[in-house]
């Protein structure tokens, strides 16, 4: 009951799952269909990222996993300590230095390079789904390019609210082709997914889908001229490493309902707390 | 001064710790052997088995144990290992007319070759607590019979002599394998049928109760209802024949349904169909409902918007491992996407009471 290869996937599951991830860096914005296996974690917690990244995962790379933009989430921490465990891969908490991030709902705030991949954890890879529910049709959409019902949708927040009432998981446009979900993160991070210079690489495990943004893609965040995008966060700055222009959580610090605002990426806030000779751990 | 939360790691090893403990139970009391549970929580093992699909009981009462009894937790753990499993290949398909039938039952025909024969059944059981079981008594000798030596026929196939129910379509098609390509849908009747028979069993059962309450009413007939072991036959390339590998307990369903016809084509039965691992029957005829009503389009019949009708609805939302996993996945962190939501409403709302002091003044 040892003996797993390397990062847990038998080879032939590791190459169709290539096969896959070729096709999706193809056709960037499609979602392509891939046999998800059964992972010894549940569906919904990671399993189409965990295919992705053991896929990609070579004895050389140094991983990094993040869940919420932290390192020590309870599901990072699992999700490293499988591919510890089944790849004896080299982790790391530092942006920087690793070679492919594992993310559920963030973007790093550090700039990625063309040396890194990026994996997102993806709920429902669909950005039709639920404005229709059968995966029959919603195809049947993007092959027509029909996403009239999504400008629709869009139209409607504004009718009825004076804004988009879309905060994450916002609507995008790949290359003007595809509309794609980029996964639950916050629209602030919506920005960074469009030129980046890493390959992004998304793993739906239980809706059985991979889709990719190959490096320096053009990826418009879905608006109207009168209304246009604009990426939103708290109105503070980090309340430990001062920073302002990095996303923020939002923390209770006491019966009365205080609040502090804190930078959601801990090794980003870390490295300034590093860089400024303040202890990391404070 | 807030400190970022750290400590994820020790916190998940104490749960397990924590969880291993909570299993044990109480230590003065003896511990389950993985074989008394095989041997004395058979039903439970078989719906394991069945939904794992995997056929190996010592595995599945292992499961359950290590689950503390959940056993959607259970199937979890099989189907996790059943995909680091090696494929050597296929079986030769599975002869459930050649069943060594420990359980058959008609309720379409009083009598027909073979009998009926209730075997091990709660049917008639009147469900009183058996206090008798708190002090562990012996279990009484059931009487024995001896085996019969012959084949016990299919039931609907005394209505297929007669042309009263429709054919099956003989096929050598290699069927689409669930476990190894991507769900597409449309899907055909054996994909279906995969996905059923693996489904969970209360929501096959949910479903298949809604067809009788008249959500796509099919007006099943348990034609025949076998529950017996079927020997498994492999086809071995050295050796240019089929030897057995093995015996399997299947439940099989067959009913028999409402008829069509037309002016031209004389009325015929129709047929639904359920086939499971394990003594599981409940399963099997819950299958064989749904089968039949996710036949609609192919039998001419009406779109009711019943969601037994609706393949896409049964087939994507019947594993209870992605329906599991998904529901609680909610528990995860959502600091980030909850935050944007925060900041979004708080945003709507300031621009609302701005518009409301501006219609005031």
């Amino acid at each position: 009951m040892t003996d797993y290869t390397f990062a847990y996937l038998d080879e032939q599951t590791k190459r169709m799952i290539r096969r896959a991830l070729l096709k999706a860096v193809a056709i960037p914005g499609y979602q392509v269909p891939f046999a998800s296996r059964e992972m010894p974690m549940p569906y919904g917690w990671g399993t189409g990222g965990v295919q992705v990244t053991a896929a990609c995962l070579t004895p050389e790379d140094v991983l990094k996993v993040i869940d919420q933009g932290a390192d020590d989430t309870t599901n990072a921490v699992s999700i490293r300590k499988f591919f510890q465990r089944t790849a004896g891969v080299e982790t790391t908490e530092h942006t920087a230095e690793a070679t492919l991030i594992q993310t559920r709902h963030r973007i790093p705030e550090t700039p990625l390079t063309e040396a890194q991949i990026l994996v997102y954890q993806v709920p429902i890879p669909e950005p039709l789904r639920f404005l229709e529910p059968r995966e029959v049709e919603t195809r049947r959409m993007h092959a027509l390019e029909d996403y009239g019902l999504m400008h629709v949708k869009l139209y409607e927040d504004i009718a009825r609210h004076g804004a988009i009432a879309t905060a994450y998981a916002y609507p995008v446009k790949v290359e003007g082709r595809y509309v794609m979900d980029p996964s639950p993160i916050p629209k602030f991070d919506n920005p960074k997914l469009s030129d980046s210079p890493a390959l992004q690489l998304f793993g739906a495990g239980r809706e059985q889908r991979i889709y990719a943004l190959p490096p320096y893609t053009t990826v418009v965040s879905l608006d109207f001229e009168d209304h246009p995008f604009a990426p939103t966060k708290a109105d503070h700055a980090c309340a430990i490493c001062g920073a302002d222009g990095s996303y923020l959580d939002e923390v209770i610090i006491d019966d009365a309902g205080g609040r502090m605002f804190v930078c959601s990426d801990t090794d980003f806030c870390a490295s300034r707390r590093t860089a400024t000779g303040e202890p990391a751990d404070a | 001064m807030y400190v970022a939360v750290k400590g994820g790691e020790r916190a998940i090893d104490n749960a397990h710790a924590f969880l291993a403990e909570e299993r044990r139970g109480d230590p003065a009391v003896p511990e389950l052997s993985v074989a008394q549970i095989r041997e004395q929580m058979t039903l439970a093992v078989n719906r394991v088995m069945a939904e794992g699909s995997l056929y190996d009981p010592d595995l599945a009462a292992l499961a359950i144990k290590q689950a503390r009894g959940d056993l959607i937790e259970a199937i979890f753990l099989i189907r996790a290992y059943r995909t680091t499993l090696p494929r050597f290949g296929a079986s030769r398909p599975v002869d459930t007319g050649a069943m060594a039938c420990e359980r058959r039952i008609s309720a379409t025909f009083k009598d027909a070759p073979g009998g009926q024969v209730l075997g091990p059944t709660f049917d008639y059981t009147h469900r009183l607590l058996d206090f008798k079981l708190l002090a562990e008594g012996e279990a009484p000798v059931a009487p024995t019979a001896a085996p019969r030596r012959e084949l016990t026929p299919h039931i609907t196939e005394f209505l297929n002599k007669d042309g009263m129910i429709e054919v099956e379509v003989q096929s050598d098609v290699t069927p689409p394998d669930l476990t190894r390509e991507p769900m597409e849908l449309p899907a055909d009747r054996a994909l279906r049928l995969q996905s059923l028979t693996r489904g969970d069993e209360g929501f096959l059962l949910g479903l298949a109760y809604s067809t009788q309450r008249g959500y796509a009413r099919n007006h099943a007939f348990v034609g025949e209802l076998r529950i017996g072991t079927c020997s498994v036959e492999m086809e071995i390339p050295e050796l240019g024949f089929a030897v057995e590998i093995g015996e399997l307990t299947l439940t099989e369903c067959e009913t028999v349904n409402q008829f069509k016809g037309t002016k031209t084509e004389p009325a015929q039965f129709t047929r639904g169909y359920g086939l499971v691992f394990g003594q599981t029957e409940r399963k099997a005829i819950a299958m064989a409902l749904v089968d039949r009503a996710l036949r609609w389009k192919e039998l001419g019949e009406d779109d009711s918007g019943a969601p037994a009708q609706d393949e896409e609805f049964v087939l994507m939302h019947a594993d209870n491992i992605q329906a599991t996993g998904f529901l609680e996945h909610i528990k995860l962190p959502h600091y980030v996407d909850f935050q944007s939501e925060l900041e979004l409403v708080r945003k709507l709302r300031a621009s609302a009471a701005d518009a409301l002091r501006e219609a005031a003044e």
